[in-house]
């Protein structure tokens, strides 16, 4: 199917620390030019009216593929998480490579070791091959720090990204909440937060030695962060990430035994999110992503301690990241560079940014219109939103994949 | 010394804002004054419970009364049926070790299931912190929490204060030092919470493998030594503690325990000489507790705990079914 050229005019572009009126071409499924003078014959016009125009949101590990919640949400590539399955070997990586076909990109993000079991180095080169584009440790750490120095070295030989999750098994063990009042006055077993400061630290140390370039998915604490920010000092190779969650929400959310709010690592203190705001204000934290995982009333209706982690975050993700500009923590282009610019870079994939060349993959957003988050009217195939009758602004309104109108 | 104790019927709000819950999941619900209202109607019940041979009273005659308990007990359940035969209410009871909970039916279904067979009230107990909240949301009748996990466990603690203030004639501005494992202890959770509530100075005296985080926050005083902790206290409140928590993983041993933080005669004697010894049982004489201190007839208060349980079960069913029943000014 031949595409006719696009051209996106009247929008505010994010090209740049704020956004600024201009227009964009789209051909042959890339972006052509920006602010084009010359318009090509049958070329489509789409007026945006003023709204902004933004590079596809790109959403780093999530635990579904879930078309739906991704385009209301204005995400246009996922990088999948290797929980289910799970994605260790070449053939599965390559069946959930082609799982967002034709409407959505999915990249597999391949399993560390076999089975996720933390033990023996899975076939990393051949899920490369087969369309993996990092590798991940999944829900947990690795352990062993052998096995973890290894398959750091391993990944780094075939120039892949670790995707971490730090949290020390020996202090989380049969943990649900992060040590504290609310977790002590609701009788739930809880781990203290340094928990995650002393899995970084491990990692810290091996990247240090290997030179191996690692993403903390999601860094939540204050002594976490410090850990992070003195790493990037020394110009280690160290990326890291956070959910809107972990920034506007603490443990106070779990009150009434919320299973919505029962996420991992656990929502932590007042003090920890305050830490969390000023490291994605300072640019300590890098990625900003969902960690969309939809859980129905089988895996949530339970109680909090039985109930199964995550959140259905891929919905809210963009109207929550306006929050952050609103509130005046991160600038418009910011926001992008943490949704879209620095995840791109991290799989490898030509897209995240307006700028010609790259894959077209757009959206308008209209950031202004307020509405109301509704777990029980959610594109997601589960409503478990820990923001269950929050009041929002903001929304992707058209989104393009390639050039392509998808919605 | 007792009858002194209750608060005439106008010191409170009239009918049902008196006690203004559905359900009684926890003591963090309660205000100071609903507590010491449902501790002034289990006194009643106390006159009734030792009078003479026939111990009946039948305003709950033909509501039925389903005890689920998801976890096992022997006392409790007894109390809370016989706290529901002595209202003549009709009680049955559904131990989950004989049910399709085992079957894997779950929590929600299973309620659903007795909602269905039309109880007037539930009590329950389940090993889950916030089960009991979780039931309570979903079904149409009133729901007592018989202990959820580490969370709650409000008729203990209502109990607890109905002993104090008897034995003490008072259950304010006194010295109360909770003793073992608090970490694991929903006892102690909703006894923090009742005492501090009624404005007595708790104190929190456990090793630290065993004291939960942030105590601070819930306005008590840690202790790691027994010795000080108990020093000068009014009530010195004993927990059980499970025989798993000893073997290593939160404590070297059962005798080490002993040694440290078992509540012998001498170590007594640091607290107040009219200081009241409390356990909610069942004990593990010999670690927790000497014998001889727990069959003290002038200290120990253990066998009174468990007549007060009754009573002040019958005062919670009583209370959370008027409005079932249409007590006038309850609606």
């Amino acid at each position: 199917m031949e595409l006719k050229p696009l051209h996106i005019t009247n929008a505010q572009l994010i090209d740049g620390d704020t956004p600024r009126p201009g227009s964009l071409l789209v051909a042959d499924g890339r972006i052509a030019a920006i602010d084009p003078t010359d318009i090509p014959e049958g070329t489509e016009t789409v007026d945006a009216k003023g709204q902004w125009l933004a590079p596809g949101i790109i959403d780093l590990g999530v635990f579904a593929t879930d078309k739906p919640a991704f385009h209301f949400g204005g995400i246009t590539r996922a990088a999948l998480m290797p929980d289910n399955g799970p994605l260790d070997g070449a053939g599965l990586v390559e069946r959930a490579a082609k799982g967002g076909k034709p409407d959505l990109w999915v990249h597999p993000l391949a399993a560390a070791t076999k089975r996720l079991e933390g033990k023996e180095l899975a076939e990393i080169g051949l899920m490369k091959q087969a369309g993996a584009r990092a590798i991940a440790t999944g829900r947990a750490r690795i352990a062993d720090s052998g096995v973890m120095r290894r398959v750091l070295t391993y990944a780094a030989s075939l120039g892949l990204v670790t995707i971490i999750h730090a949290e020390d098994e020996g202090l989380t063990a049969g943990a649900v909440a992060t040590d504290g009042e609310m977790a002590t006055r609701l009788g739930l077993a809880s781990a203290p937060a340094i928990a995650e400061a002393i899995a970084i630290s491990r990692d810290l140390a091996l990247v240090e030695e290997t030179g191996a370039p690692v993403h903390f998915r999601q860094v939540t604490t204050a002594r976490g962060l410090d850990l992070i920010r003195a790493a990037k000092a020394k110009g280690l190779p160290v990326l890291c990430g956070i959910t809107p969650a972990h920034l506007l929400l603490s443990d106070t959310a779990i009150g009434d035994f919320r299973t919505f709010a029962r996420l991992s690592p656990p929502l932590r203190s007042e003090d920890d999110r305050h830490a969390c705001l000023a490291a994605i204000a300072d640019g300590t934290i890098d990625i900003l992503a969902s960690g969309h995982d939809p859980r129905g009333p089988e895996d949530k209706r339970l109680p909090f301690a039985e109930a199964l982690p995550g959140m259905a975050g891929a919905e809210t993700l963009l109207a929550l990241g306006l929050n952050l500009v609103r509130d005046g923590h991160i600038s418009p282009g910011r926001l992008f560079e943490l949704l879209a610019a620095t995840p791109a870079c991290l799989l490898g994939v030509d897209a995240g940014k307006l700028a010609v060349g790259k894959d077209a993959d757009l959206i308008l957003v209209d950031a202004d219109t307020p509405w109301q988050v509704d777990a029980k009217k959610m594109a997601a195939y589960a409503g478990n939103t820990p923001f269950d009758g929050m009041p929002v602004q903001g929304r992707a309104t058209m989104l393009w994949k390639g050039g392509l109108r998808i919605r | 010394m007792t009858s002194s104790n209750i608060r005439p019927a106008s010191d409170y709000p009239p009918g049902g804002d008196a006690f203004r819950h559905r359900h009684l999941i926890g003591i963090a619900q309660l205000t100071p004054w609903e507590i010491s209202y449902v501790l002034d109607a289990a006194e009643e019940w106390v006159d009734l419970n030792r009078s003479g041979a026939a111990k009946h009273d039948d305003r709950l005659a033909g509501l039925t009364i389903i005890n689920a308990f998801f976890e096992n007990s022997t006392r409790t359940l007894l109390s809370f049926e016989i706290a529901g035969k002595r209202l003549g209410a009709d009680v049955v009871n559904m131990h989950a070790a004989q049910s399709s909970v085992k079957k894997g039916e779950t929590l929600i279904d299973t309620a659903m299931t007795l909602n269905a067979m039309r109880a007037d009230a539930m009590v329950i107990r389940h090993g889950s912190s916030g089960a009991v909240q979780l039931i309570a949301d979903k079904v149409d009748c009133p729901v007592l929490n018989a202990g959820d996990g580490r969370h709650e466990h409000p008729t203990q603690a209502l109990l607890d204060a109905l002993t104090i203030r008897r034995r003490l004639g008072r259950v304010e501005g006194l010295t109360i030092a909770i003793c073992g494992d608090v970490l694991h202890s929903r006892v102690a959770r909703s006894n923090i919470l009742a005492l501090t509530l009624l404005g007595n100075e708790v104190r929190v005296v456990a090793p630290p493998t065993l004291t939960p985080p942030a105590m601070e926050r819930m306005h008590v005083t840690t202790f790691t030594d027994m010795d000080e902790g108990i020093k000068d206290a009014d009530v010195v409140m004993m927990l059980r503690l499970q025989n798993e928590r000893m073997d290593g993983a939160y404590l070297p041993s059962a005798r080490e325990y002993h040694a440290l933080y078992g509540l012998t005669p001498k170590r007594l004697e640091k607290a107040k000489p009219d200081a009241i010894v409390m356990h909610p049982g069942p004990m593990n004489r010999g670690v927790e507790i000497d014998s001889s201190v727990a069959d003290d007839p002038v200290r120990s208060t253990i066998t009174e705990q468990v007549e007060m349980g009754v009573a002040v079960r019958m005062a919670c069913l009583d209370i959370l079914t008027r409005r079932k029943r249409g007590v006038v000014g309850w609606n």
